[in-house]
């Protein structure tokens, strides 16, 4: 599955300073479906290089990050079970950082 | 199958009623699309400007900026809002340089910027021209440990001082309401009840030569970090870049 995804508010840092990288997940169960759970645990593998605490905590991300997938709040979409599709846009924007 | 699936998907915002749900808003818990986000956002400090008689017009204000998110975002909604409301001010940039190298210099880029964008004067006061000493040189001689007490008392001192030469009448911070959450914790932890009963005031110093003001007391973190993100719409594209210059630019784990 074709997906876009985007770090911002400092977590570029962990990903190499590349703010967007195009990526293809395949799922890992037979019903080739993707869930942001899927999701988060391919990105730790793939795409964080370095202290992936600042990026997720046990199965969710760690607080303090927001995550918009298609530009709407994962909060509206179920966070962890939020379905993805082919193409989506999922961002991850860090709020831990000076005002 | 598919139908139910993009069904579940779209939530309409609980104001408008026409436009797709963008964000839950952490303050209300309620599913509200970008537009009606700004025009809440925007108006809920405005409000707060207004209830709290925050400034007169005619008031010269310096507003603290970091080159952060919270101070960008402050910049750019308090010149909005001048503009919209005619609160009659007179509105300054004013920044800190402590001397942290690959720290400072960035985000300093950012409030320069924040000068050229919001057509806002910009006054900078180091730490090197008021005290001979930069952080990193304090850090030299001290080590690690306490340069963050150093550093908090003499920000304090160059931004009273800052505003004492631009001769203004306030100084605004950005200080959110998870900020003040965060304080009101912090002083129950160390029991200290005199600070307690004075940190969640929207307005300090009044007894002072210059009051400060929070007028993001009651603005949830996430939201002024979501306000520029994604709705460019409303947000000119340069300020965007440098929100996200600013973002980048804090980059002490």
């Amino acid at each position: 599955m074709q997906l876009t995804l985007e770090f911002g508010g400092g977590l570029e840092l962990l990903c190499d300073s590349v703010k967007i990288h195009d990526v293809n997940v395949i799922p890992n169960n037979e019903v080739d479906k993707l869930t942001m759970k899927d999701l988060l645990v391919w990105v730790r593998t793939n795409v964080i290089k370095e202290r992936p605490e600042m990026f997720m905590k046990d199965d969710s991300v760690r607080p303090g990050v927001l995550v918009l997938v298609n530009d709407c709040d994962w909060e509206l979409s179920g966070q962890l079970d939020t379905p993805l599709e082919e193409k989506d846009v999922v961002v991850f924007i860090s709020t831990l950082h000076g005002g | 199958m598919e139908g139910n699936h993009e069904k579940a998907r779209v939530r309409l915002c609980y104001l408008c009623n026409q436009r797709r749900a963008a964000l839950k808003r952490p303050k209300t818990l309620e599913q509200i699309c970008r537009e009606c986000f700004y025009e809440v956002f925007e108006e809920e400090i405005h409000q707060v400007i207004v209830k709290n008689q925050l400034f007169k017009p005619g008031e010269r204000i310096a507003i603290g900026a970091s080159g952060g998110k919270d101070s960008t975002v402050l910049a750019y909604v308090l010149s909005e809002l001048n503009r919209r409301h005619n609160y009659g001010l007179d509105l300054f940039l004013l920044s800190v340089d402590e001397g942290i190298t690959g720290y400072r210099d960035d985000s300093l880029e950012t409030v320069k910027r924040n000068e050229l964008q919001y057509g806002l004067p910009l006054k900078i006061v180091s730490y090197k021209d008021l005290y001979g000493w930069t952080m990193d040189e304090i850090v030299k001689t001290i080590g690690l440990k306490n340069n963050c007490t150093f550093c908090g008392v003499f920000r304090r001192q160059a931004l009273d001082r800052g505003a004492a030469l631009l001769k203004v009448d306030k100084l605004v911070t950005g200080h959110n309401a998870d900020d003040i959450a965060e304080t009101v914790l912090l002083n129950i932890l160390r029991g200290d009840i005199a600070r307690l009963s004075r940190c969640t005031s929207i307005t300090t110093g009044e007894d002072g030569p210059i009051p400060r003001c929070k007028p993001f007391k009651y603005t949830y973190e996430k939201e002024i970090v979501i306000y520029p993100y994604g709705y460019g719409v409303k947000f000119p594209w340069i300020f965007f870049i440098a929100y996200c210059i600013s973002l980048l630019s804090v980059s002490y784990w």
